[in-house]
């Protein structure tokens, strides 16, 4: 099956070109085809901007284990309605992802889907229980991209040492989800001017700092590609730009919320704005944004967060961490764009290229002869009002809920098939 | 009317008119307690359900006299805050007592922001009876009725906050209200309980006990709660005793005729010596009396029953 995008303005990371892309099967077969090619079915883009599928190396996809919140499959329909086309659902499933049996399920079950590629982050220790390592040999073979124990981060230097120098012998990241439990105590938003103000107890940004400045040192010790998950704070910023500096592999991501976002959003203490790492001042989320800016942070993620509504209607301590984001990765990241912070081709590198590069996935990423067809069709202009119907999560867990958002994917083409159109 | 919303839930959101108006509704209702038949039909039919969803017996006792010196009928509901595990949420539990149709809800929680959350669920009047380390609104309004009964005018009072600030819903409380009626506060206790933002109280925040103590018309003092601490905050009693504490001594620095506040219950030789908490300088057992008033006030403010529709939703 031959499919025509015709009239894109294409987007890679080096470069914004106008043409016409042929699809043929599963692949890109050119970028500038005649505008009457003959083809099974043709799109006209009329002029807009046309770029590879999104890749979100932190998501939570629930599955197995708690459903009720999101699965694979709604996971994929929220994605590819935010243009994503690929994820990297992390390891704290129950069962845990601690083994290939379970990295193969969450593959498969995405592949039976067709919407997206699932590309699994294993857990760094059995069980997340910080001792033992998991058969990170194995289930890289078995389709595992990285290691984490995400929010039950390894607290035991050794242990992530040992970590660090087993997962890079197979070509696998670590990552880091960077907190230290005992810094962080109750904690529950931010300890700056609204944790003072509300009563609610704060997570200090050092506690985000000190272990991402061990993680770096680890790296340092391993040579270890070690990777910072969901940066919050402008001290993790310095630090990460000095381990670049010093030429330690070392990488980090950020997400739309904490460039978005600050503390002042829990005034109302308003569950859907509690997550982990929590919205930080605005001195942080300036940094955040300068850092896109500069090239210091390396890509945008979401750590899509589902939870059931029945968790966040509840006291604010007691209701969990974590917000949804799959679906406004796209507008919230464009509105970068909008605001002169970055340029498209930067876009596509946050958000595609570089995310590709991370997990050594070189058949995407890119608009180009040969790539895997995944590609989205963007109106950068379109203005909605995200609402329930719009959403394709199990789970409303967002602050943008009912908010207007600007930007969203026209088209979303994964493997030369479309699967996502947006609604008209 | 000057208190138009429908609940009370906290000081920070009150203008200088709606504290001054609930202080001298309190002022009046002082006059009952002292009479020999303690009651008025005010509120006679209402029912005001003490919600408690952690445990307390002064504050509960006090809000319960209150509503029954008003004839309301006053029910008291203690919960585990943990009753999720019992399978009922928070909400639910406010439901089935709203579905009982009672008039005001008193309601203690162990989180900040709860009482909130339940003000904003219910269309039952509710008062904060002290809500995690946010705002305890009862008793910085007992306190200030307190000293202005003391004091006189507020404006221009030199009044000290020491002790755990942090960990405080009465600091925060008086904090956000005081210096609204024109009260310079000054804030002192160790830097392990002192938060990291104060600034964004406004309050100056003193290096040692002597400076704090200067000069003050007021010192409040606050309880430590070392059940809740444990050891990480202060290492021993008598360290905590030694500078944080209010000795004679120490009081000598502060104006002759300080007043001496704490909100109870006190940790004798800890924070407040026994010569001090027993001297005539003592308002102790003064703002547990006025403690009713202010209650009674809350609860007739709210239980006469022309706040529902006026409740701005931005206002609180």
């Amino acid at each position: 099956m031959k499919t025509l995008l015709k009239n894109c303005k294409i987007v890679n990371h080096n470069n914004i070109t106008e043409g016409n892309i042929l699809i043929d099967g599963d692949t890109i077969a050119s970028v500038s085809a005649k505008a009457d090619e003959k083809a099974d079915k043709v799109i006209d883009c009329g002029g807009k901007y046309v770029v590879p599928g999104l890749i979100d190396l932190h998501v939570h996809f629930r599955d197995p284990g708690l459903e009720y919140k999101e699965d694979i499959t709604s996971g994929a329909k929220a994605a590819v309605a935010g243009g994503v086309t690929a994820a990297c659902p992390m390891a704290n499933t129950k069962p845990v992802n601690d083994n290939r049996v379970i990295t193969e399920y969450m593959i498969n079950k995405a592949k039976k889907d067709g919407l997206i590629d699932v590309f699994p982050i294993g857990a760094v220790t059995k069980g997340m229980e910080g001792e033992e390592l998991t058969e990170m040999g194995d289930m890289t073979d078995g389709g595992a991209i990285g290691f984490s124990d995400d929010g039950k981060p390894v607290m035991t230097a050794e242990v992530f040492r040992r970590a660090c120098e087993y997962a890079s012998q197979f070509g696998a990241m670590v990552i880091s989800h960077a907190e230290d439990k005992s810094l962080a105590g109750a904690g529950v938003i931010h300890e700056g001017e609204v944790a003072a103000i509300t009563g609610l107890k704060g997570i200090p940004s050092e506690c985000e700092e000190v272990m991402v400045a061990r993680d770096i040192l680890m790296s340092k010790l391993t040579g270890a590609h070690v990777h910072i998950c969901h940066i919050s704070s402008k001290g993790t910023l310095e630090l990460v730009k000095w381990a670049k500096s010093m030429g330690y592999n070392v990488t980090c991501e950020v997400t739309p919320h904490h460039f978005t976002l600050t503390e002042k959003e829990l005034l109302t203490y308003d569950t859907n704005a509690k997550m982990n790492p929590p919205l930080r001042a605005q001195e942080d989320m300036d940094a955040m944004i300068e850092g896109l800016k500069n090239g210091d942070i390396d890509c945008i993620v979401t750590d899509h967060a589902p939870h059931h509504p029945d968790e966040k209607a509840q006291e604010f301590d007691l209701a969990p961490f974590g917000i949804t984001g799959i679906q406004t990765l796209l507008p919230l990241s464009l509105a970068l764009v909008d605001k002169d912070v970055i340029d498209m081709k930067d876009f596509v590198r946050l958000t595609s290229y570089t995310p590709a590069r991370l997990i050594n996935k070189s058949d995407r990423g890119e608009i180009a002869p040969g790539k895997l067809a995944d590609i989205v069709v963007l109106d950068t202009e379109l203005e909605y009002v995200f609402d329930e119907k719009l959403n394709r999560s199990k789970s409303v867990n967002t602050p943008w809920m009912g908010k207007k958002l600007k930007g969203a994917a026209l088209y979303t083409i994964k493997s030369g098939n479309v699967v996502f159109e947006f609604p008209k | 009317m000057a208190y138009k919303r429908k609940d009370l839930l906290g000081m920070k959101d009150l203008t200088k008119e709606e504290i001054l108006y609930l202080l001298d509704t309190a002022q009046k209702f002082t006059e009952i307690n002292e009479r020999d038949v303690k009651k008025v039909p005010t509120l006679k039919g209402k029912t005001v359900i003490n919600l408690f969803f952690e445990p307390s017996t002064r504050t509960r006792t006090s809000f319960e006299i209150a509503g029954k010196r008003l004839s309301a009928d006053t029910i008291n509901f203690t919960a585990s805050a943990s009753s999720t595990t019992k399978g009922e949420t928070l909400l639910d539990t406010v439901h089935n007592m709203e579905a009982m149709r009672p008039d005001i809800f008193v309601v203690r929680h162990q989180f900040s922001g709860s009482v909130k959350y339940i003000a904003e669920n219910t269309d039952v009047h509710v008062v904060n009876a002290g809500d995690g380390l946010n705002e305890h609104p009862t008793q910085a309004l007992l306190d200030m009725l307190t000293i202005r009964q003391a004091k006189g005018d507020l404006n221009g009072l030199e009044v000290a906050i020491i002790g755990d600030i942090t960990h405080s819903r009465v600091a925060r409380s008086d904090i956000w209200a005081m210096p609204r009626l024109g009260i310079n506060l000054r804030l002192f206790g160790p830097s392990t309980m002192i938060p990291k933002h104060h600034e964004v109280f406004g309050c100056r925040v003193c290096k040692n006990m002597q400076e704090a103590v200067e000069g003050a018309d007021v010192i409040i003092m606050l309880r430590i709660q070392r059940e809740r601490q444990g050891k990480l905050l202060v290492p021993s009693t008598k360290e905590y005793a030694k500078f944080f504490g209010l000795t004679k001594d120490k009081l000598a620095l502060a104006k002759k005729d300080a007043l001496v506040m704490h909100p109870g219950p006190i940790n004798r030789g800890v924070e407040l010596m026994s010569n001090v908490a027993d001297s005539d300088q003592s308002g102790v057992l003064k703002q547990v009396s006025n403690g009713v008033a202010v209650r009674m006030a809350a609860l007739y403010i709210l239980g006469i029953g022309s706040n529902k529709g006026g409740y701005d939703e931005n206002a609180s």
